[in-house]
């Protein structure tokens, strides 16, 4: 028994099968509860009024977005070295996810940006870190979509997860280094100075839950969706002959 | 290796090898922003090593698509896959034929253009040895690029949507020493990390690009 | 013992075209590789050349010794005939390209642009490449289209000087070239892959 036993597609879709339904329904739960608790349940912080409360979205789609990309590093990388199927189209699965994350938490900043710091937007290394990341995702996206061959596009968009990663590390120094900025710092750090306070700690922490759990839900779909177009192209080639 | 490096300066330079196109973009880049932004020569002279910049690299941008292409189309990729020259090699020669025909002479022209934005006398300098610093890594990359994309039919587009986040650090620094030398800032740090970016992809980046390109051929 | 292939299978498209492929050549020997369109002769070549990898199977061939060439010449057009062979004749460190010269009657062009070239004299040039390579092994798909009869024989003489001088050549076609002892004819159609078969990659989803 190896965990790798999961990486074979139709293992995999019996057994995403069965707990897509509970992740599902705990996500929603954990989603619901979080975000009724942040709106309407905790005060408004004493300097930001109510627009603080759009943190229990942007946040935690933040955190998604940049976990994504990472998770698609391991899996290409998985790809790479052991050739799992599973493994790479997870990968795919989880950039469409990823890049609307993206969207979602740069969409929420400049919703919170405007009334707090005056502006939509503005050249601060986070935006623009995740305006680069956003980038990366699209060209992943679109060299998937390039390519016929769904073995050579796997390879291709593997490598250049793996190439585009270390770049968008290069990048994220760079911006630094280029503009120091407005962003305010981490909400969630472990140095209680810079933290934000208990009251939106606890509805903050499970909003992150639920939209981890909602990546993870949305990336097994796909992967499910992705491994049955396969399995649909295979059983078609197959009864062609 | 030295003559697929001699073929590829030799097809640059006859009839069609677009040898001129990157260098008249540049030109034409240059000549816009004047234009778009408005005639006043203080707002020109501050932004002259950005747009030096901006446009040396989308001259480099848009000639990236021969460097595979061609080959590929006319079936000189797969001879040469087989031949004796290793696929890391053809990368890499290929880079250099790009940066000799390419970046080189936008480093050249770049100093002539600055007259047109009103660069600041001490920018010459800065501008010169920033693209000079900066271009081969925008050529290792963009050979990345092309390897990328050396199978997809009209893959221009695609070439540049992928090229261009990858270019972003290179940018940055490149951009900066140009804009801080100009005004007599400190350089040090965005010098260093150029020359850093450009060393290291240069080093390890044709690895990958032999490896796509492998990929793309199979 | 110059070139072993044993149960070589090979796969295009997702699709194993070819299976259980086993066959020697022996240097001095050629080999013909027959059967229709779409077969996946090219495919095979490709494998053989080292373009592809194996589906299953083992290729034996003793490395720095094969040069392919395909359906296209890779003849640049902006260069001359000479420039072009040169190149090739670098590329494999050897230095003479007299004698391909003057095995395709390619003499008289030498000056000639390639973009100039008429298809057979394309071809020509493409086939001369390969005396310049200085290569044992020849892989050879679709050598003779576009070739004129003459042509035809010259490359037939080609092949026989080249045999006869310990080389050795695989190539695909469908013409006779009338080469003697020292030619075997394979017909893949035997290797065809019991339908229905699946690339290893696309079996993985069923």
């Amino acid at each position: 028994m190896s965990l790798w036993q999961y990486a074979n597609p139709v293992k995999f879709l019996h057994l995403s099968g069965k707990i897509v339904p509970t992740l599902a329904v705990l996500s929603a739960l954990s989603l619901v509860i979080s975000l009724y608790w942040g709106f309407f349940l905790t005060p408004d912080d004493y300097k930001q009024g109510a627009t603080v409360k759009i943190i229990y979205i942007h946040v935690p789609s933040a955190l998604v977005a940049i976990n994504a990309w990472f998770m698609m590093l391991v899996t290409s990388l998985i790809w790479l070295v052991r050739r799992h199927h599973v493994s790479v189209l997870a990968s795919k699965a989880a950039s469409y996810v990823g890049v609307v994350m993206t969207l979602v938490a740069l969409i929420t900043g400049a919703f919170w940006g405007q009334p707090m710091w005056g502006t939509w937007w503005a050249w601060d290394p986070r935006l623009t870190s995740f305006l680069i990341l956003f980038l990366f995702y699209l060209g992943y996206i679109a060299l998937w979509a390039g390519i016929d061959d769904p073995d050579t596009a796997a390879d291709l968009t593997s490598v250049l997860c793996i190439v585009g990663s270390v770049f968008a590390v290069l990048s994220r120094y760079a911006v630094n280094f280029w503009n120091q900025g407005l962003h305010q710092g981490a909400s969630l750090s472990l140095d209680k100075e810079e933290h934000v306070s208990d009251v939106f700690y606890f509805p903050l922490l499970l909003a992150i839950a639920g939209f981890v759990l909602l990546f993870i839900v949305l990336t097994l779909v796909g992967t499910r969706t992705e491994i049955r177009q396969r399995r649909a192209r295979a059983l078609l080639a197959r009864s062609k002959g | 290796m030295i003559a697929l490096l001699i073929r590829d300066l030799r097809l640059a330079m006859r009839a069609g090898g677009g040898f001129g196109l990157s260098l008249a973009f540049f030109l034409i880049v240059v000549v816009l922003v004047p234009f778009g932004v408005g005639p006043e020569m203080s707002l020109l002279s501050r932004i002259a090593p950005g747009i030096l910049w901006v446009g040396a690299l989308l001259a480099c941008l848009l000639s990236l698509d021969r460097i595979f292409a061609l080959d590929y189309e006319d079936g000189s990729l797969d001879l040469l896959a087989t031949s004796p020259l290793p696929a890391e090699g053809i990368v890499t020669v290929k880079a250099i034929a790009h940066w000799l025909t390419t970046g080189l002479p936008l480093v050249v022209i770049a100093p002539v253009l600055g007259i047109l934005l009103g660069l600041p006398q001490q920018g010459y300098f800065w501008i010169v040895l920033s693209l000079l610093l900066g271009t081969p890594a925008l050529s290792v990359i963009g050979t990345f690029g092309a390897a990328l994309t050396v199978g997809i039919k009209r893959g221009g587009l695609l070439l540049s949507l992928l090229v261009l986040p990858l270019y972003v650090p290179t940018l940055i620094y490149g951009a900066e020493l140009a804009r801080r030398g100009t005004q007599g800032l400190e350089t040090g740090t965005p010098l260093l990390m150029l020359a850093g970016i450009t060393c290291a992809v240069t080093a390890l980046l044709p690895f990958a690009s032999a490896a796509v390109l492998r990929i793309n051929l199979r | 013992m110059s070139l072993q292939v044993s149960n070589l299978s090979v796969s295009r498209g997702g699709r194993t075209l070819l299976e259980g492929v086993t066959f020697d050549v022996d240097t001095g020997h050629a080999l013909i590789l027959r059967g229709p369109n779409g077969l996946g002769k090219t495919t095979l070549l490709r494998t053989l050349a080292g373009l592809q990898k194996p589906e299953a199977g083992t290729v034996h061939l003793p490395e720095e010794d094969a040069v392919y060439a395909g359906h296209l010449d890779g003849i640049k057009a902006t260069l001359t005939v000479r420039e072009n062979l040169m190149f090739w004749a670098r590329v494999f460190g050897t230095q003479s390209i007299d004698r391909a010269l003057r095995t395709f009657d390619l003499s008289d062009l030498l000056d000639r642009s390639g973009g100039m070239l008429s298809a057979g004299q394309k071809r020509r040039l493409g086939l001369a490449r390969l005396m310049v390579t200085g290569r044992k092994f020849w892989m050879l798909d679709e050598p003779t289209v576009s070739l004129d009869q003459a042509s035809v024989a010259q490359f037939a003489d080609m092949i026989r000087a080249h045999l006869a001088s310990g080389g050795s050549a695989i190539m695909a076609t469908h013409i006779d070239l009338g080469l003697g002892a020292d030619v075997r004819v394979l017909d893949l159609s035997a290797f065809r892959a019991t339908t229905p078969k699946l690339h290893a990659s696309e079996e993985a989803f069923l």
